[in-house]
């Protein structure tokens, strides 16, 4: 059974709450340009609460991906609530990082980005970013973070005390008609969830730029590939 | 005279063919991921180039009728030596632990000549090194891009189940079934219809437990995560020397944070992963080998699984380091004199 009070910062409990928090953190301040790694905990503890639930208090640091362990670590503190009802239902986040208006702006390729794909001519798709070598183009980056903080609003809807995700590939992207002045992207994403190894498979439509940041209008879930199963006799 | 130009001609194509057997050598990209074809070809090479050193074994089959082959590496003695044992992709999506497996040879068999560390691991230590356990897994995995994340075995699912595969690293008999594990075979943590239902986690066992009294360190490389994990998988339950495997584990995370920063955690499964069983590192410790970890290298969840190929390079680098400060403690622990000649030695 979990335990009260001060966790080990290095186990399994605060990392997978931590993992939460930075799936909020993304959703929030992701972009084309960045996406943000776990670092460290460096101070974990939980608690149940008295509406049913569990509330975790956690002091840790990330980075910027694309900065790569070079960049500057970000520290955050967050509570992260997991609600214990019948039926599934999100984690609540309340996070605050400092320095968050500090970092490098990545202002100027969001908008260069931005320009290049809101033309009405243009139609994005691509396949398996990245492919199985590890490989993606320059192009692609941008689109493959994209999909990482969409999916994050799925990893963190789907989050429990009992999961710990992130996103294995993107299986394929093809970029919607533009609608209000937002990039609109269709994304196939496939997730990792470490407890059970599974590879999970959601569509979903996202919605991006510079001043909105992203946005999740629909997401549905898809049965795994049929040749997972045995062809009929 | 023709007599001369047939011994010129046969002098040159003499150099040609051992520079081209050279370049073959020297051409081997331990910078990309390969194929089994290729894995298997290199194996052959290894062995056929260092004869002295390097022999292989086939120690059972998979499913789909592969041979499962490890080399033997370390000088040839008439007396049995005591060994280290290391396998890489029991899982098939963890590409970068065979390209691990590789990189490990070659750095032991490029060095032991001007290495007098590895020359004395060589002489007191067999290596036994399984570059891909898995087979089918790992070649099911090249077969497209739809299948590059598949975990398991290729078994097909028994009864009324229509997925094919089995968890390799829930099969083992070692508190096989108790916890993490699936009773669904769709799983990709479905622990077999029974413990060792798998030929693969069969050859494993039997090769160990014939080899009980030799094998002195298990290794399991897997990714991701960068973790090193040590026995139980299960939290109820300690190894004797869980304080010993603690501090081997934390110095192996400091020797690899060395290479390139890489932050690797240490401790039991149970405590920084998730519980679990019927693995093959608790099987190698519950039949008494002393020293069992689980590696799980790059990265931690940026490109998990599907590492980039410029990070192979780094990835082993690290691992190498982590690896071999936990064969050398194993090997001064039983060859505490030898270590200290060796010692006295370089001092003289």
């Amino acid at each position: 059974m979990a335990s009260t009070g001060d966790l080990e910062p290095t186990h399994y409990p605060a990392r997978r709450a931590a993992q939460v928090a930075l799936h909020y953190l993304n959703t929030h301040h992701g972009s084309p340009f960045r996406v943000f790694g776990l670092q460290q905990v460096h101070k974990a503890s939980a608690e149940d609460v008295a509406a049913g639930g569990r509330k975790y208090k956690l002091d840790f640091s990330v980075t910027d991906w694309g900065s790569g362990s070079a960049g500057p670590a970000l520290r955050c503190s967050a509570d992260v609530l997991f609600p214990r009802t019948e039926r599934h239902s999100a984690p609540k986040v309340e996070l605050h990082c400092e320095a968050l208006q500090q970092i490098n702006s990545t202002a100027q390729e969001d908008d260069a980005f931005y320009q290049k794909y809101i033309s009405p001519d243009s139609t994005v798709s691509a396949r398996d970013i990245p492919d199985s070598f590890g490989n993606m183009s320059e192009e692609m980056q941008p689109f493959w973070r994209l999909a990482r903080v969409a999916a994050s609003f799925i990893m963190l809807r789907e989050s429990s005390e009992n999961t710990e995700f992130n996103m294995a590939k993107v299986a394929s992207i093809t970029q919607q008609e533009s609608s209000e002045e937002q990039l609109m992207l269709e994304f196939v994403v496939l997730l990792h969830d470490f407890p059970s190894q599974e590879i999970v498979q959601w569509k979903l439509l996202a919605s991006w730029s510079p001043d909105r940041g992203v946005r999740v209008l629909q997401t549905e879930w898809q049965p795994r590939c049929p040749h997972a199963t045995k062809p009929p006799n | 005279t023709m007599k001369g130009s047939v011994i010129s001609v046969l002098v040159v194509l003499a150099v040609l063919d051992r520079l081209a057997g050279g370049l073959e050598h020297r051409s081997y990209d331990y910078t990309k991921y390969h194929t089994m074809d290729e894995i298997s070809a290199w194996m052959n090479q290894m062995e056929r180039e260092n004869p002295d050193m390097v022999s292989s074994m086939i120690y059972g089959q998979t499913y789909e009728n592969r041979n499962i082959t490890l080399l033997k590496i370390g000088f040839k003695s008439t007396t049995p030596k005591k060994a280290v044992w290391m396998d890489c992709g029991i899982h098939a999506r963890e590409w970068i632990a065979p390209a691990f497996c590789q990189h490990f040879v070659k750095e032991i068999l490029g060095s032991y000549k001007t290495d007098s560390n590895v020359n004395m691991l060589f002489k007191n230590l067999d290596f036994y090194i399984t570059p891909v356990l898995n087979m089918d897994g790992y070649i099911y995995s090249w077969r497209d891009k739809t299948t590059r994340l598949w975990r398991k075995s290729r078994s097909p699912g028994t009864g009324n189940c229509t997925c094919f595969g089995t968890d390799l690293n829930r099969n083992f008999y070692a508190n096989w079934g108790m916890v993490g594990i699936s009773r669904d075979c769709c799983s990709d943590i479905y622990n077999g219809p029974t413990a060792l239902s798998e030929p693969e986690a069969k050859a494993v066992t039997d090769f160990l437990g014939a080899h009980q009294n030799e094998v002195l360190c298990y290794l399991t490389i897997h990714s991701y995560g960068q973790l090193i994990l040590i026995p139980y998988g299960h939290p109820n339950i300690s190894a004797p020397n869980y304080e010993e495997l603690m501090e081997v584990g934390l110095a192996a995370a400091k020797a690899i944070k060395a290479v390139h920063g890489t932050s690797y955690k240490v401790g039991t499964a149970p405590d920084i992963l998730y519980a679990n069983s019927g693995t093959s590192r608790d099987f190698a410790r519950l039949i008494g080998i002393p020293y069992s970890f689980t590696f799980e290298l790059r990265d931690k969840g940026n490109y998990g699984f599907i590492l980039p190929e410029d990070q192979i390079q780094p990835a082993c680098e690290e691992a190498y380091q982590g690896a071999m400060s936990i064969v050398n403690y194993v090997h001064d622990k039983n060859f505490k004199s030898a270590a200290t000649t060796a010692t006295l030695a370089n001092v003289f």
